[in-house]
């Protein structure tokens, strides 16, 4: 539900970056949404041409890599992603540390002509 | 037809708000305002948490702001103790961000050392997710929401400075297997103190009172 303003900024970042750049629109925005970023991609699609219309991202597509959570190993360094109920280590049993993979919520790229 | 470029962008969504907190903080400190970040499910017991700390504080005054979807019903109760309290009704949102809390920190007076208690919207996923310019974050949870608590919000338990875990008097009734949540909690956050308390007995909030004081001080 709180995806309607992330989308509302990530229009604004687009558009302030394409302006500086001179370019007439955006054709394309890349998006890195982690799964523990408390985004849900499919929310910022339904939401998206409602907040670009009249800015330069009108029409654009958007284009959501989705990432995984990843912990790491405090054992082995393995980085691994977590079974339901745990935080070891599928490989060696030893205990797992929270890392910044899958808490992305970046506006990585955009396309302009 | 018209030459496509790409422009490298690399700039995170939340980074507005990350400024604003920054901010807020930066606002604070110099004016010895400690800013509290209080989160937990709802019926967890954040109100009562602040209402059963307070009493203990001998060098701080309390200062509350109170986020909920609707209702002033708890900013009432702070304020017949006589804190001063100013209410944030999100009308839905699942969680306070930085702009709303630096308007809300705009109306207190904090004129005296103190330590303001923001509490969170009652939910453990959103509220996780953003920072409004604290400089501690006091995680409630209870014996009676389960011991798996750590390993379903992850993210709140990690970014914990302390966690409460509150009616503590029910564990002879409930199933609540602290080895586990421990376990848990000490994969995500090493160093968090976790302090048993009861908000009916008033068991452990001293001991909690003290450790935000000596927070405040350093």
């Amino acid at each position: 539900m709180h995806e309607y303003p992330a989308t509302l900024r990530i229009v604004e970042v687009a558009d302030a970056r394409a302006r500086a750049a001179g370019a007439r629109r955006v054709v394309r925005i890349r998006l890195d949404v982690g799964d523990a970023s408390g985004y849900v991609g499919d929310s910022v699609h339904l939401y998206f041409d409602p907040c670009a219309a009249g800015t330069l991202c009108e029409g654009a597509e958007l284009e959501i890599r989705r990432i995984r959570v990843k912990m790491r190993c405090r054992s082995c360094g393995d980085l691994f992603e977590r079974i339901p109920l745990s935080f070891d280590c599928p490989a060696c049993g030893g205990e797992g540390e929270p890392t910044r993979i899958g808490r992305e919520f970046d506006v990585v790229s955009i396309d302009v002509e | 037809m018209a030459d496509i470029r790409r422009i490298s962008v690399q700039e995170a969504v939340h980074g507005e708000n990350d400024r604003i907190a920054e901010g807020v903080r930066a606002n604070l400190t110099p004016r010895r305002i400690f800013m509290v970040n209080v989160m937990g499910a709802p019926g967890a017991g954040k109100t009562s948490t602040i209402v059963s700390t307070v009493r203990h504080f001998q060098e701080n005054r309390p200062y509350v702001v109170e986020g909920d979807i609707e209702s002033d019903l708890d900013a009432r109760t702070m304020r017949a103790l006589g804190i001063e309290t100013i209410q944030i009704n999100t009308g839905g949102a699942c969680h306070l961000d930085a702009p709303l809390v630096a308007a809300a920190v705009e109306e207190l007076s904090l004129d005296a050392k103190g330590i303001l208690f923001i509490e969170n919207i009652g939910n453990l996923v959103c509220p996780a997710e953003f920072t409004i310019g604290e400089h501690a974050i006091l995680l409630v949870s209870t014996v009676t929401e389960g011991s798996d608590k750590p390993y379903k919000y992850p993210l709140a338990f990690e970014k914990a400075s302390a966690v409460v875990l509150n009616k503590c008097d029910l564990l002879p009734y409930v199933d609540f297997d602290e080895a586990f949540f421990l376990k848990g909690l000490r994969a995500l956050n090493p160093a968090a103190p976790v302090f048993k308390v009861s908000s009916r007995t008033g068991e452990g909030f001293a001991e909690l009172a003290a450790w935000l004081e000596s927070r405040a001080r350093a």
